[in-house]
């Protein structure tokens, strides 16, 4: 059966409407029943929306693309524009003033007031998570052959292991 | 009898429990799901981590799903060795998401996995967007239970895996639409009397107000079918976790009620376009020798329509929920033990709801 708003698609959806108290049956393509009224359900990417909603004016001033990027995980602001996802959760320390501007938006606060997380976990003294961190990107960069990167990162394992 | 390489264990009818509990509201209100996301601290997020890093986590991840008192009983699988039916059997059941079964032609990503209870449906996904994502689903309207269930896996979760938290932003996620509690929880709802009465839109605006969204069947961006919406919290942060459930159960409570009032114009101004609608539905269920997926929705949710207002003396509601589950492509692909190609599917799915109805 065709469309009966359209005529041209193939009708896939029964749209029942009461006007008057009448009702009366149509059939419609799904184009046409989202344009009535059963609309399609909310956006695909909400962040990515929200970014390119902040794009141009307050986008460019919060994630400016030629801040520095993530020391732990190497993402930039550009890529969180483009993408809406951090890198790890260390983005959170490095974007900090940032992204509190950004959850105001989204949340309308910036404070969690749900449980608070006191971690009993083995390996979460965060000195040991660092330097874990770092010795896997350090792997890595060995690798790939980034030798430039596998030195700071040398250093800066030497600077924690010191320091502790 | 699983036909993939995996030595895990079957899909069979796992996570399918929530069912024999049709719950409160059961014939306006599906199911009731809350999940939580996490992260733990020293990986990247899992779109960020390599696929050794990937695989690490998920080894933590399954020995931390061993040790809990909660998940104990559990099976554990690896996304990436179950076979491609499998893996649509879990999505159609909505125990796994797209992104973590990932494209048909690309595959799940390395390290991907799933824990699930036998008892209860009560899981975790890992390496999703975040390292775990906890979930649990329960039949009709029971969100409060539903979180405490959830509460008490995260806090045995919480003991063995350090989560990242942060003493402003609370637990982190890879996107910021979901830091803080990382809790969404969400009903699953058959709104036909809105529909019809054309008071949906209106309901649906003014819950986007408040704070709630609302999507399709399949999550995000999916179409709205059979007169069923997704309604969820939108906000995760700034609140706490009782409070997002709490205001969630009273706007759906208030959605309940305006669904009840606009079934009750139907029948009182249109009866008998209401009846021979739900029996015309009934009819072409019983009889067809083609049912399109959602043609089929369509007709169940004027089937389940009718049950409620006892236009209809069977089936059962909970007969019409199995329905919208194993009457989906690959359930019926499991259950023909074959490949259906479209028309397949459709008569096939006709066959089935025949003998469902029978």
């Amino acid at each position: 059966m065709d469309c009966e708003n359209c005529g041209e698609r193939k009708a896939k959806i029964t749209l029942t409407e009461i006007e008057n108290n009448e009702m009366r049956t149509l059939n419609l393509c799904s184009t046409c029943a989202t344009l009535k009224g059963v609309s399609a359900g909310g956006g695909s990417a909400p962040m990515a929306d929200l970014l390119a909603h902040l794009g141009g004016s307050a986008g460019d001033t919060l994630f400016d693309e030629a801040g520095e990027a993530c020391e732990y995980c190497g993402t930039g602001a550009g890529d969180f524009r483009k993408s809406g996802r951090l890198g790890c959760p260390q983005c959170y320390a490095h974007f900090h003033r940032q992204l509190r501007a950004l959850l105001r938006r989204v949340h309308g606060s910036s404070q969690h007031m749900g449980k608070v997380y006191v971690s009993t976990a083995p390996d979460a003294d965060p000195e040991q998570v660092r330097l874990s961190t770092l010795r896997r990107r350090l792997e890595r960069a060995v690798e790939i052959e980034d030798f430039e990167s596998a030195a700071d990162l040398r250093d800066a394992i030497h600077a924690l292991t010191e320091v502790s | 009898m699983t036909d993939g390489p995996a030595a895990a264990p079957p899909i069979g009818t796992h996570g399918l429990d929530w069912l024999d509990d049709e719950g409160p509201d059961g014939d306006i209100v599906v199911s009731s799901r809350v999940r939580l996301a996490r992260n733990l601290q020293g990986y990247s997020f899992s779109a960020h981590a390599t696929g050794e890093e990937r695989e690490a986590l998920l080894e933590k991840a399954r020995a931390a799903t061993e040790a809990a008192g909660v998940l104990q009983e559990a099976d554990f699988w690896e996304i990436s060795r179950l076979d491609r039916v499998d893996r649509l059997l879990l999505l159609e059941r909505r125990l796994v998401s797209k992104e973590l079964i990932g494209k048909p032609d690309a595959g799940p990503r390395r390290g991907a996995g799933l824990a699930l209870s036998r008892a209860r449906t009560l899981g975790m996904m890992v390496n999703e967007e975040d390292h775990l994502r906890l979930q649990t689903l329960r039949g009709g309207f029971q969100l409060a239970a539903a979180w405490r269930d959830l509460d008490q896996l995260d806090e045995e979760m919480g003991a063995r895996l350090p989560y990242a938290f942060h003493q402003e932003f609370g637990f982190l996620t890879s996107c910021p639409t979901n830091v803080g509690t990382g809790l969404r929880a969400s009903v699953f709802i058959h709104l036909p009397g809105l529909v019809l009465t054309r008071q949906i839109r209106k309901v649906l605006e003014g819950m986007g107000q408040l704070g709630v969204t609302y999507r399709g069947l399949y999550g995000e961006g999916s179409r709205i079918v059979g007169n069923l919406f997704q309604i969820s919290n939108q906000t995760t942060l700034g609140k706490t976790e009782e409070d997002l459930i709490d205001q969630l159960e009273r706007l759906v409570g208030r959605v309940i009620g305006y669904e009840k009032q606009a079934r009750a114009v139907l029948l009182r101004e249109a009866p008998n376009v209401l009846e021979d609608k739900v029996w015309r539905a009934y009819g072409i269920l019983c009889h067809a020798r083609s049912l399109p997926f959602e043609e089929m929705m369509n007709l169940l949710s004027g089937v389940r329509l009718g049950i409620s207002l006892k236009l209809l003396k069977s089936p059962r509601v909970d007969v019409i929920s199995r329905m919208m589950i194993h009457a989906q492509t690959a359930h019926l692909a499991r259950a023909a033990g074959r490949r259906l190609d479209e028309a397949d599917a459709d008569a096939f799915r006709a066959s089935y709801v025949r003998r469902a109805l029978a």
